[in-house]
């Protein structure tokens, strides 16, 4: 199958872009008095407080190309403009950032640091192009907090979304998170969920796993897990206007989760009566997912199948994950995806999950 | 289509049903709330005896979190699956319109005018004193 370009005449949107605090002090003159004093006398102010996720030298990491001389990936500005804003032509990028300061045991130290790094975003990145548009960091465990940092901050249309982590104490579908949702749909602002964890529970429902490639892998039926609960929990009755973006999910478990949650559904739903409708259905309405890494099968006719069997056109969005290595040069569309749904994936679908970008 | 009668009104006690068979067929008759339905005794789903199930209500909820019953005693939980079934239509609770069970018309006649004709009573002996269960078939 050939390689799919971006047709010249579509401004893509890309729904998922890194950037990273490059270190603390960065952070120090975006933080309050109280705050930037308590950083500096515990420390921590050499600290990353990277979310350790990846090992930084992971070469999934950072693409060999895109890996700077000095400093972390998507740390800088001229870095993006080069490899992302130059070469894509991008109509609009959602820029994210994951950091430790949306998993820190402490609420309100949490809460100061998604404030200063939402701070730091606009003032470092969003004011520098036109075309940047960023989620806004939460301490999504404390939620009372997390929503006073999305009202704050929402007045600044260019922050488009709230931004969770997939895996963290609480299945993000319970009551305790309804809070942040009730604000994000009131202030339209979709809920991007991240692959990610807080690092402090077993990353998988087995237990604690011994390899990286454990955690690794386990991400998907995290997120599959997400699903679950946001439908059964009611989280999309309660909030009919709440889109909700998996972030670097995958794609190709979606239709083996539909089967099975629309299967097992049939026989249980008496549990949770307002779950009135196949939960496919729901999942289709309000559920989007970004499309790197797409984990697109081998022999790439088969990519339509699964688009067949997920059954809309408008619940995937491009993405490019910079500066993670999924592709090379500018071929960011994954292999197989049909050309005569490119413009809604390209763009159009986004325009429709994002209503700030309108 | 033939009409059978099937049962005498006080033989089926109220949140029950009887199971006769009706040219071959497997056939369940239930009573709920002083009304007679017919549903064939096998699910759409796998081919469970459908009948044999539970007899719950129609569970609805405006919300999460929020529980109501409606109709008591007119759903019928198939014994395999679960899967929930409409006495009055057949129609299952997770996709109406396109699995169901069969249904049947079903009357309650008194024994004075089916000693009249035409019926067919396989099993049941008619008496002009009782009233009847009469199936369409
Ligand atoms: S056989 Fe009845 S629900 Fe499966």
């Amino acid at each position: 199958m050939c390689k799919i370009v971006i047709p010249a005449s579509v401004r893509p949107i890309d729904c998922d872009v890194h950037l990273a605090v490059p270190n603390t002090r960065a952070l120090l003159p975006y933080l309050d008095d109280y705050w930037r004093e308590h950083i500096i006398r515990r420390g921590i102010d050499g600290d990353n407080l990277e979310l350790s996720a990846y090992p930084p030298n992971a070469p999934l990491n950072c693409r060999p190309d895109w890996r700077p001389q000095q400093g972390l990936p998507g740390s800088q500005f001229e870095q993006l403009r080069d490899h992302v804003l130059e070469p894509f032509q991008p109509r609009f990028v959602i820029c994210n950032v994951l950091h430790g300061s949306q998993i820190m045991f402490s609420e309100d130290l949490s809460a100061a640091l998604c404030r200063a790094i939402n701070n730091w975003i606009a003032a470092e990145w969003l004011d520098r192009d036109p075309r940047l548009r960023a989620s806004i960091v939460v301490p999504a465990h404390s939620p009372e907090l997390a929503v006073a940092e999305i009202e704050r901050r929402a007045d600044d249309r260019r922050f488009v979304q709230v931004l969770m982590l997939a895996m963290t104490e609480m299945p993000l579908g319970r009551r305790q998170h309804w809070p942040i949702y009730q604000a994000a749909e009131h202030l339209d602002l979709p809920i991007g969920i991240h692959a990610g964890s807080s690092f402090r529970h077993p990353p998988s429902a087995l237990g604690w796993s011994s390899y990286y490639l454990e955690d690794y892998v386990s991400q998907a039926p995290g997120f599959s897990g997400v699903l679950n609960s946001l439908v059964t929990e009611g989280v999309f009755n309660k909030f009919p206007r709440l889109k909700v973006v998996l972030i670097e999910s995958g794609v190709s478990w979606l239709p083996a989760h539909f089967w099975r949650i629309n299967k097992t559904w049939r026989g249980v739903r008496s549990e949770t009566p307002w779950v009135d409708r196949v939960p496919s259905e729901i999942i289709r309405e309000h559920v989007r997912l970004t499309v790197q890494p797409f984990d697109d099968p081998p022999d790439k006719a088969l990519v339509q199948t699964i688009l067949d069997e997920i059954g809309s056109d408008e619940m995937l969005l491009f993405s490019t994950d910079y500066p993670h290595w999924h592709f090379e040069g500018t071929d960011a569309i994954p292999p197989g995806l049909p050309s005569d749904v490119l413009t809604k994936i390209l763009a159009d679908n986004a325009l429709a999950t994002y209503a700030r970008l309108n | 289509m033939t009409r059978h009668i099937v049962a005498t009104v006080d033989e089926i006690a109220p949140g029950t049903c009887k199971i006769v068979t009706v040219k071959g067929r497997e056939i369940g008759v239930f009573h709920i709330n002083n009304e007679f339905f017919a549903l064939i005794n096998r699910c759409p789903h796998q081919g469970a005896q459908l009948c044999r199930g539970a007899l719950l209500s129609r569970l609805e909820s405006p919300g999460p979190g929020e529980y109501s019953l409606t109709r008591q005693g007119e759903m019928l939980r198939c014994p395999w699956h679960c899967w929930e079934f409409d006495v009055r239509t057949g129609q299952s609770w997770c996709d109406p319109d396109s699995v169901h069970a069969r249904t049947f018309a079903v009357e309650v006649e008194p024994g004075e005018k089916l000693a009249k004709g035409p019926f067919e009573a396989e099993t049941v002996p008619v008496s002009v004193e009782q009233n009847y269960v009469v199936i369409t078939v």
